[in-house]
């Protein structure tokens, strides 16, 4: 019997369109993955569990009655506690939101289950999206399938993990500065960080407004765009979507697996964050990715982004003053956390303060004073108008950039995962695993991350970044899926099958050289 | 630029309605430091002639119809209240009038 | 609480001069909210029209309201104001249990409109020019009721309870320039300001304009310039000015207040103050401080509005009259003197009147009945004027006075019918039989009558007794049950006391 928690989406999706295999089977198989690892891996917040079933057999009799559905159908998919679920508590990572119970549906997971999925669970992250190691979660880290003592990153640990782990084949994330990205490379996996505007933020947790996008988390660029054709589109409840009709993102990826897809294809090299003072390894295998673009026929171009030296300083200057702003509804007023002052008089500027000192970490206070800063009579010029003034030089940057190019590419993260706690005292240091994730979302063009092979020095993954111009995402996935093709065909298999066997209570790290 | 004070940042904790012990204004106070020089660079190159851009791609004139669109129901809006009488938010007394 | 001093007016004019600035904020009378789809309704069940982005519940974001934009629009031209070719959202950010999100989604940089005028005319005459600095578009906060403590207020307080169902109702705040010049007019140039910012929106149609109801709250800014001295004195805020009439007292008390302060050697504290209607008096509120640090930002979840020039011109076309040009209008139409004419604007019955006289009634007939009978009979019954009767059914009811088939006593029960439903005034007259007897034959019978039944009249009448005659003319007044000119009545009964028995 295939183990179903092994197939790809759109395999799985054809099995369940054939009648080959029920929903609730699927849905079953992987409940019980989840069983199997989770103690361990600690992807999941929430596990639907019993609704789940009862999703999965509605869909079944729907399918049995005739009904036409979706292409996906039937499939299970993960979804970051970062967005609103109506049966399920959504808590964004957060003590202060524990066990709350949002009154509707974010958007896009109303669109996921007008298609049919399952909705498995709710995923951890870094509490409010604010981090990339899902180390702030007040519930508890996510550990990275590949090495159980180390990050899974963050701040979308959780839905990475899941799908590298097998527990989901998809799932939801959502990324500001790299929260999609950067998990996807340290688990080897896929995740995309849509267009600015071309995925709804309706019923998504805000953190940053403007740098803020809903994408999909997979195992495969062709899954990811079939996640993506169900979440993406123009949203009337939200004011900064676009009202573009997309191309299918899924066709887009199988375009890229025709012959000669990469041929003359100009992929550009960002100098500036090209893997100069990363990890070996890191350095090496994107190295060989280009080389492998090469040989199939892409062209490789040096470019130059001289502001991308500006933009983490940007970012953590715009992320927290929007973030502020956003998070001052948690107030212990309407929903959430209260909790009355230790002693004194309880008033209700005082209950606020108690309840957003008890329920709030440290990064997220970190972020939220440095933001009210930023804002302040008196600084915001210096700081958050001149953050403003340097994402319009970015944009220049990258608009130049495609100018010459179709395709900018960057190794997704610095590093390979690193152990939990080592980049915790300094939080500089873990601001730069974001160093080239963060343009994009400054500038608000699509990014993918996908698997480009293990580190020799570690057996760990390593991610790489393609960045297309706005609303171009479509290319990402013809790029992507063409890559994917290229490296699977030199490895024999894929990344991921090589992650350590985590029911096996065994870890190992792959064999040095091994792919 | 400026360093960040014990003294600003307990204001900006106010401000913020964020109640921090002594030992986190401290600890903050030495953080936000470092973090506020590292992001100063920003003023390196954000000169006169720079606009800001405050939205990734340029949208304008987003506009709904005014047309009535059904709301939650009273409980719904409730829900999750941590406090109420019977279909309103219940608060502790408000110190200062705005 | 101890009363503050307050110095004479007049002295307090003699010494200083008053510096005026005004914020009204006026609702708009959109079917939906600023930012949502929820219904923009007065009086609704508590939390009965919120959704996630007017309830600031995690996730929700919010969606401009197109009518909102174009009554702000409008708004803007009738003051004379430019209308901004990009005008963007803002937050301001602060915290307080009726605003849900904990900032209010306003504007800063960019209004809609800005730079304009407002010519207003006071009730002695003299036209004030006051500038306009902006008007900008903002949402309304939720209602808080403070319960367990005294008169409701919120010092004391146990708890207070929120109903968010106008968290989020449209607003347009309106900001003047500073009003130098105002002397001792601007305790009126406060209220007439404000009647006219009114007056204008409830013409343009965009507020239901009542003040008692919160559609157009007004903020009074006041300081004191030394007679002499080029510095600006240091401005409070009066909030709470709920009615016209409050505005101007609210304008002449800071004026005095602060006239004792300054002169007694004191400084005036920087902040906002609330005015007491039922003392007449202004307290301290919260004086400024940092923590009003608003933080202002562009609002990242909207997009600019960029209104063409050719939706503003057609916007434009749309406007009603001003008042200022339609009070001259009426003015010169009717004839009327400048009181009379300010009688019937202060009732709020321009419009009224206006269609009596369209209906065919004379401008006094119309004047009289509106500002008179119908006014009382509004006043009685806690209704507006407008809603008890028709200007058409006014209008007959003035014609058939003219025609003297009434008389003015007549009239008002004929009135009070035609209010209670039973149709025309020519309906009332049939079915109560209320007609005017004109038959000279009728009275005479009727003086005769009373006549023979108090036979020492006649002879008081005749020695110029006046009462005598009133008690004769009472009597067949009475007994014609009213319907009877009485004035006729009297040419007759003097008529027989004049001839020979």
């Amino acid at each position: 019997m295939t183990d179903l928690t092994r197939l790809p989406a759109a395999t799985l999706a054809g099995l369940l369109a054939s009648g080959d295999v029920s929903s609730v089977e699927a849905t079953r198989a992987h409940l019980d993955r989840i069983d199997a690892v989770d103690a361990d891996v600690h992807a999941f917040l929430h596990v639907a569990g019993d609704k789940a079933l009862a999703t999965a057999e509605a869909i079944d009799a729907r399918r049995a009655a005739g009904d036409a559905l979706g292409p996906l159908a039937g499939v299970p998919v993960a979804i970051k506690d970062v967005l609103a679920t109506a049966d399920m508590p959504s808590t964004s990572g957060s003590k202060i939101l524990e066990g709350y119970l949002p009154p509707y549906d974010a958007t896009v997971v109303a669109r996921l289950r007008a298609a049919g999925l399952v909705p498995l669970g709710k995923t951890n992250m870094d509490e409010f999206a604010m981090g990339s190691s899902t180390e702030h979660s007040a519930y508890g880290p996510t550990r990275n399938p590949w090495d159980l003592e180390r990050i899974p990153g963050g701040s979308g640990g959780g839905s990475a993990a899941a799908v590298s782990a097998f527990e989901a084949p998809l799932a939801l994330g959502s990324d500001t500065g790299g929260s999609i990205r950067q998990p996807a490379a340290v688990t080897g996996s896929v995740g995309v960080k849509p267009t600015y505007g071309g995925v709804s933020r309706y019923g998504a947790i805000s953190l940053a407004s403007s740098l803020d996008q809903v994408g999909p988390v997979s195992r495969t660029v062709l899954d990811a765009g079939l996640l993506h054709d169900v979440i993406g589109g123009h949203d009337p409840f939200d004011s900064t979507s676009l009202t573009d009709t997309w191309p299918s993102m899924a066709d887009a990826a199988r375009a890229g697996l025709v012959d000669g897809a990469l041929r003359g294809v100009r992929v550009g090299v960002i100098k500036e964050i090209s893997g100069d003072g990363y990890q070996a390894g890191v350095k090496q295998r994107f190295d060989e990715s280009l080389a492998m673009l090469e040989s199939a026929g892409a062209e490789i171009v040096e470019v130059s982004a001289p502001s991308f030296e500006y933009a983490v300083a940007a970012y953590y200057l715009i992320l927290p003053a929007e973030a502020s702003s956003n998070l001052a509804r948690f107030d212990s007023v309407r929903f959430g956390l209260r909790v009355d002052p230790a002693d004194g008089p309880v008033t209700v500027e005082r209950v606020m303060a108690a309840t957003r000192d008890a329920g709030f970490g440290p990064e997220v206070k970190r972020r939220i004073i440095l933001g009210t800063y930023a804002l302040s009579a008196g600084y915001y010029d210096a700081y958050y108008g001149s953050a403003q003034k340097v994402r319009t030089l970015i944009q220049r940057d990258f608009s130049a950039a495609f100018e010459k190019v179709d395709v900018l590419v960057s190794p997704s993260a610095p590093t390979t995962a690193f152990k939990f706690g080592e980049k915790l005292a300094d939080p500089m240091a873990m601001y730069l695993n974001d160093v080239t994730t963060i343009p994009a979302n400054l500038a608000g063009v699509p990014g993918m991350g996908l698997p480009i092979g293990l580190a020799p020095e570690d057996g760990l993954p390593v991610g790489l970044q393609l960045m297309a111009p706005a609303r171009a995402d479509a290319r990402l996935y013809t790029i992507g899926a063409a890559l994917e093709r290229l490296l699977e065909e030199k490895w024999g298999h894929s990344l991921l099958s090589q992650a350590p066997d985590l029911s096996a209570s065994e870890m190992f790290a792959s064999e040095e050289g091994a792919v | 630029m400026s360093e960040i004070t014990a003294q600003q940042v307990a204001h900006l904790a106010n401000l913020a309605r964020i109640d921090l012990s002594q030992e986190e204004i401290e600890s903050l106070t030495s953080e936000l430091g470092q973090i506020v020089e590292a992001v100063a660079k920003v003023q390196e190159v954000a000169g006169p002639d720079v606009p800001a851009t405050s939205h990734p791609l340029p949208l304008t004139n987003v506009f709904r119809e005014d047309e009535v669109r059904p709301s939650l129901t009273v409980e719904q809006a409730l829900a999750a209240a941590p406090d109420r009488l019977d279909d309103k938010f219940k608060v502790a007394p408000i110190l200062d009038e705005e | 609480m101890a009363q503050a001093e307050l110095m004479d007016f007049d002295k307090a004019l003699e010494l200083f001069e008053p510096v005026l600035g005004f914020e009204v904020h006026v609702e708009l009378n959109t079917k939906t909210k600023m930012f949502c789809g929820c219904a923009n309704e007065f009086g609704s069940g508590a939390n009965t029209n919120t959704c996630p982005t007017c309830l600031g519940l995690p996730g929700g974001l919010p969606q401009v309201n197109k009518k909102a934009i174009e009554s702000s629009i409008r708004l803007g031209l009738a003051l004379d104001c430019q209308i901004a070719e990009t005008s963007t959202f803002a937050r301001k950010n602060y915290f307080y249990p009726d605003t849900a999100k904990n900032f209010q989604t306003s504007q800063y940089d960019e209004p809609i409109a800005f730079e304009g005028s407002v010519t207003i005319e006071l009730e002695n005459g003299r036209e004030v020019v006051v500038a306009i600095e902006r008007a900008h578009m903002e949402e309304d906060a939720g209602k808080l009721t403070h319960v367990g403590g005294a008169t409701g207020r919120i010092q004391g307080a146990d708890y207070s309870l929120v109903d968010y169902n106008r968290g989020g109702v449209p607003l347009v705040e309106i900001v003047t320039k500073m009003i130098e010049g105002a002397e001792a007019d601007a305790p009126q140039i406060g209220s007439m300001y404000v009647r006219t910012i009114r007056d204008i929106v409830k013409g343009l149609g965009v507020s239901n304009a009542r003040m008692e109801e919160g559609n157009v709250r007004c903020d009074a800014n006041v300081s004191l310039r030394p007679r002499g001295s080029g510095k600006l004195g240091t401005r409070t805020e009066t909030k709470n000015v709920n009615s016209l009439r409050s505005v101007e007292r609210a304008v002449r008390y800071e004026i005095q207040r602060q006239a004792a302060i300054l002169a007694a050697g004191g400084e005036i504290i920087q902040e906002t103050r609330h005015w007491h209607e039922d003392t007449g008096t202004t307290s301290a509120g919260r004086p400024k401080s940092d923590a009003d640090d608003y933080r202002y930002f562009p609002e990242p979840d909207l997009v600019p509005v960029a209104p063409s020039r050719e939706w503003v011109e057609e916007l434009r076309g749309t406007l009603p009259e001003a008042p200022a040009a339609r009070r001259k209008r009426l003015t010169a139409d009717w004839g009327f003197t400048v009181l009379e004419f300010q009688d019937v604007a202060n009732a709020d019955l321009l419009d009224e009147v206006e269609a009596t006289v369209a209906a065919g009634a004379t401008p006094a007939a119309a004047r009289k009945w509106w500002t008179g009978e119908i006014a009382r009979l509004a006043n009685a019954q806690g209704v507006s004027a407008s809603t008890l009767v028709s200007a058409t059914h006014v209008a007959q009811l003035a014609q058939l006075v003219d025609a003297g088939t009434l008389t003015d006593r007549l009239a008002r029960q004929v009135l009070e019918g035609v209010v209670a439903g039973e149709g025309s005034p020519q309906d009332v007259v049939d079915l109560r039989g209320l007609a005017v007897v004109s038959d000279d034959g009728a009275l005479i019978a009727a003086i005769d009558d009373a006549l023979a039944a108090q036979p020492d009249l006649l002879a008081k009448i005749r020695d110029g007794k006046v009462q005598a005659a009133g008690a004769v003319i009472g009597a067949v007044m009475k007994a014609m049950k009213g319907q009877a000119d009485a004035a006729r009545v009297r040419e007759l009964v003097l008529e027989r006391a004049g001839s020979s028995d």
